[in-house]
C-alpha cells in the first residue's frame, strides 16, 4: 500500500514534509517521493503520522463487559486514530497476575483491531498491601504497573513496588490521590463545589501524592509516571523532578487541558471523573506543562460507564468519561489551533512520548518499523455524536461538539482498520 | 421548561418579592381562622421525601391543603426506591400519573436539578443535600420583614455548620439580593473561604462575638455532627465557642431577633434561655413556613 501525498510528520526521524509512505507486509518500506502501486490511499491535505498510542484506557474486560469489551474499546480507539492502547488493570478479576494478563493479550489478539498492551496491578487486587506478580506479568506482556483508581496509600508498599519495578524494568504509573484528603468528594474543591453543595476533591489530594512519589522515585531510582496530571502544583513538581534528573514523566488527558470546573453542566455526571475538572488556573497549568515539556504524553483515561450508572444522583454516579474518539479533535482545538504547540509537538505527545515511557517499539515511520499509522486532518469539520460511538457506553461531555480536524484513517500493521 | 422552584440563586428579586408579598395574605394574623381556600381545587401535589423530615413535609402538606389542592405524601422508606428503582424511574412513574407539581426533598445535592432535566412536571425543591432549601430562605425573609420594612442594609449573622447547610446557601442568595449584609460564622473547617464570593455583601469570620456585634438578625444553624464524614470540630467544645447564649445578645442591636430553621439542639448551638427568650422568633418562622409555601405553590401551579 502507498499512502500518497500526505504531510508526513515523523518525530523520531525529524521528518516533516509532503511525501508518500510505502507499506509492504505490514512494515514500513520507506518514506519518499513518487512511490506508486495498485493500492494507494490519497492523503492529500492530511497529516500522516506514526500510529497514536493511548497509554491510559479502561476496557472493562474481564468483568464489566456491559460497559466495554476489548473489542468495542479497540474499535473506539481505531475511530479515534489510535493504533495502540494500554488498558488499566481495574477489571474483575484485577489484572494482578500473569494469567489475567495472558487472557487480555489473547483476547486482544483475537478480537481487537488495534494493539493492546496491558498494564498490570501494583498490588494484589489493587488493595494496596501485597505486591502483585510484577515480573510474571511483564513476561506475559504487561508494559507498566499501576493501581489506577485505587492508589497505593502506604508509602512503604509504594517504595517496595518501585524497587521491584526497577528490577524488572517496568515503569510505575500512579493515579495520584490521597484518599483521605479526597474522601467523599465528587468534584474539584473550589468555588463551584461550594456553590453546588457538592463535596470537594482538593487539588492538594493530588499534590501530596505526587510529592511523595517523586521523593520515593529518587530514593529507589525507579521509572515513575504520573497519570492524568491535573493540578498546577503537580505540574510544577514534575518539572522539578525532571530538572533534578529523575526518571519521572507525566501524561495529561484532553479534558484536563480543555475543561474547567466552571464548564460543568450542573449535576451532569458526564462531567464527573477523577481527577476532577479543576480550576481555570489548573487547566492553564496543565496546558503550559504540555508546552514546556513537563507533560510527556496525552492519554485519554477512556472510562466507559453504562447509562444506568451515569443516570443517577450526581454523588452516586461513578467517575469517568469516554475519551478515545475525541482526543485528537480536542488536542487540535485547545493546543494546536490556539498556537500553544505545533502539530509536530502534538504528534510527539501521542507517539514518541508514550512509546518512550513504556519502551514500545512503536511511534516511528523508519524503514522496517511495524506499519502503524494515524492519518488525520487539521481542518475537516466534524461533529461528535456519542450515540454513534463504537464504545458500548455513552458518557461523554463532548457529545454534540463540532471540532475542526480529527482522525481520517487508522492503519495497524499495514491494514486500514478504520476510515472516516 | 416548567417553572418550579429549585433554588434562590436564580430567583429574581422581583419574583421573590412577589412571593413574599403574597405570603402575607396567607399569614394567620390576616386570616386567624385559617380558612380553607379553593385556589388550587382539583390540582394535585405530590410530596416526595427521600429524606426524613417532619416540619417541612407537614408544612408543605398543610399549605397545599389550605389552598384546596389534593396532596399525596410519599416517603422513601415506603416507596419503590427501597426496591432498587432508580430515581429517574420513580419520578417518571409519578409524572405519568400527571400531578401538577412535585415537592421534593432529597439527600443528594442537585437531585431535583438532575430530575428537572428529564421531567416536565414542575419541581419545588424542599431541600437538596447541602445545596439549597429555597422555601426556608423565603420564610426566613418573610419573618425578618414582619419586623421591619426591608432587608436593605440589615446585618444578618448566620452561625454554625455553614459548609453543610442548604439553608445558609439559600439565605445568602436571597438576603443578598435584597441588600442585606450577611456575616457567615463558624469554625474554619465548616466555613469554606469560597463562600465570600458566592454573593455580594457576604463576609466570613470564625469569631462568634465579631459575627454577632451589631447584628440585626442572628440565625443559628444546627450542627450535624452525625451527618459529617469526619469530625471537623471537637463536638465537646462546640457550644463553648459557637453556642449562642444570653450574654451574646448584648453585643447585637437592641431589637435583634434570633432565628433557627430547626430542629434545634438545645445546649449544642443554642442555649435554652435564648431559644425561649423574647428575642426568639423560631415559632414565627414555622408559621410563616405555611404562608410562604402557599404562595409558592400558588405561583407554581397557576
Amino acid at each position: 500500500m502507498i499512502i500518497k501525498n500526505g504531510r508526513v510528520i515523523d518525530p523520531a526521524s525529524g521528518r516533516d514534509a509532503i511525501a508518500d509512505v510505502w507499506i509492504e507486509d505490514g512494515l514500513i518500506r520507506g518514506v519518499g517521493q513518487n512511490f506508486s502501486g495498485d493500492d494507494a490511499f490519497d492523503a492529500t491535505g492530511m497529516i500522516v503520522a506514526p500510529g497514536f498510542i493511548d497509554m491510559h484506557v479502561h476496557l472493562r474486560e474481564p468483568g464489566f463487559e456491559h460497559a466495554e469489551t476489548i473489542e468495542s474499546g479497540s474499535r473506539a480507539a481505531a475511530a479515534g486514530g489510535f493504533t495502540s492502547i494500554c488498558p488499566m488493570p481495574n477489571t474483575s478479576p484485577v489484572n494482578d497476575n500473569a494469567t489475567v494478563t495472558s487472557y487480555i493479550v489473547e483476547k486482544a489478539r483475537r478480537h481487537a483491531i488495534v494493539n493492546v498492551w496491558p498494564i498490570g496491578a501494583i498490588t494484589k487486587g489493587s488493595a494496596g498491601e501485597e505486591l502483585a506478580s510484577i515480573g510474571s506479568m511483564k513476561q506475559a506482556g504487561a508494559v507498566a504497573i499501576s493501581d489506577d483508581g485505587r492508589p497505593v496509600m502506604n508509602a512503604r508498599v509504594m517504595r517496595r513496588a518501585m524497587e521491584s519495578a526497577r528490577s524488572f524494568g517496568v515503569p510505575v504509573i500512579n493515579h495520584c490521590e490521597d484518599l483521605h484528603l479526597s474522601a467523599g468528594g465528587d468534584m474539584h474543591e473550589g468555588f463551584e463545589s461550594v456553590r453546588l453543595g457538592l463535596r470537594g476533591i482538593p487539588g492538594c489530594s493530588e499534590d501530596v501524592m505526587v510529592a511523595r512519589d517523586i521523593l520515593l522515585a529518587e530514593v529507589t531510582g525507579a521509572q515513575y509516571h504520573v497519570a492524568h496530571i491535573s493540578s498546577r502544583h503537580s505540574v510544577e513538581m514534575v518539572a522539578f523532578a525532571k530538572a533534578r534528573g529523575l526518571n519521572v514523566s507525566a501524561e495529561a488527558t484532553p479534558h484536563h487541558f480543555a475543561l474547567a470546573d466552571t464548564d460543568m453542566a450542573p449535576y451532569d455526571s458526564n462531567f464527573k471523573m477523577k481527577p476532577p475538572l479543576r480550576s481555570h488556573c489548573d487547566v492553564d497549568a496543565v496546558a503550559a506543562g504540555v508546552v514546556s515539556g513537563a507533560v510527556d504524553a496525552i492519554a485519554t483515561d477512556h472510562a466507559p460507564h453504562p447509562g444506568s450508572e451515569k443516570m443517577q444522583e450526581f454523588e452516586k454516579c461513578p467517575f469517568g468519561i469516554l475519551g478515545l474518539e475525541t482526543a485528537i479533535g480536542i488536542a487540535l482545538e485547545y493546543l494546536v489551533h490556539p498556537g500553544k504547540i505545533g502539530v509536530r509537538k502534538m504528534v510527539e505527545l501521542f507517539t514518541t512520548g508514550p512509546a518512550r515511557i513504556l519502551g514500545l517499539d512503536r511511534g516511528t515511520l523508519s524503514p522496517g518499523a511495524i506499519a502503524d499509522l494515524t492519518i488525520f486532518s487539521m481542518d475537516r469539520e466534524w461533529t461528535y455524536d456519542v450515540n454513534k460511538s463504537f464504545s458500548k457506553s455513552r458518557n461523554s461531555p463532548f457529545d454534540g461538539r463540532t471540532f475542526k480536524g480529527g482522525p481520517v484513517a487508522t492503519v495497524v500493521s499495514g491494514r486500514v482498520v478504520w476510515q472516516a | 421548561m416548567p417553572e418550579g422552584l429549585l433554588g434562590t440563586e436564580h430567583l429574581s428579586r422581583e419574583d421573590a418579592q412577589a412571593i413574599l408579598d403574597r405570603a402575607r395574605d396567607f399569614q394567620p394574623r390576616r386570616d386567624p381562622a385559617s380558612r380553607k381556600l379553593d385556589i388550587l381545587r382539583g390540582r394535585m401535589v405530590v410530596n416526595l421525601f427521600f429524606e426524613a423530615s417532619t416540619r417541612t413535609r407537614t408544612s408543605f402538606e398543610i399549605a397545599a391543603k389550605r389552598l384546596g389542592a389534593d396532596t399525596i405524601s410519599i416517603t422513601a422508606q415506603a416507596s419503590s426506591v427501597s426496591k432498587g428503582e432508580s430515581l429517574v424511574d420513580t419520578l417518571n412513574t409519578l409524572a405519568a400519573m400527571r400531578p401538577d407539581a412535585i415537592v421534593m426533598r432529597h439527600a443528594a445535592s442537585g437531585a431535583p436539578h438532575f430530575l428537572q432535566r428529564h421531567l416536565d412536571t414542575p419541581i419545588i425543591n424542599a431541600g437538596d443535600g447541602t445545596h439549597e432549601h429555597p422555601t426556608q430562605a423565603l420564610l426566613d425573609a418573610r419573618t425578618i420583614l414582619d419586623r421591619g420594612a426591608s432587608l436593605e442594609g440589615l446585618r444578618v449573622a448566620i452561625i454554625g455548620d455553614i459548609a453543610h447547610s442548604r439553608v445558609a446557601r439559600s439565605d445568602v442568595y436571597l438576603f443578598s439580593k435584597f441588600g442585606a449584609n450577611v456575616i457567615l460564622c463558624g469554625p474554619a473547617s465548616l466555613l469554606p473561604k469560597e463562600l465570600e464570593n458566592i454573593a455580594p455583601r457576604v463576609s466570613l469570620t470564625t469569631d462568634l462575638d465579631e459575627a454577632i456585634t451589631d447584628a440585626d438578625v442572628i440565625m443559628m444553624l444546627r450542627v450535624q455532627f452525625e451527618r459529617q464524614h469526619e469530625t471537623p470540630f471537637p463536638a465537646d467544645e462546640y457550644f463553648r465557642f459557637y453556642g449562642l447564649r444570653l450574654e451574646h445578645l448584648k453585643l447585637a442591636r437592641p431589637h435583634a431577633i434570633v432565628m433557627h430553621p430547626g430542629p434545634i439542639n438545645r445546649g449544642r448551638e443554642i442555649s435554652s434561655e435564648v431559644a425561649d427568650s423574647q428575642r426568639s422568633v423560631i415559632l414565627n418562622q414555622v408559621e410563616n413556613g405555611i404562608a410562604v409555601r402557599m404562595a409558592v405553590l400558588e405561583r407554581v401551579l397557576s
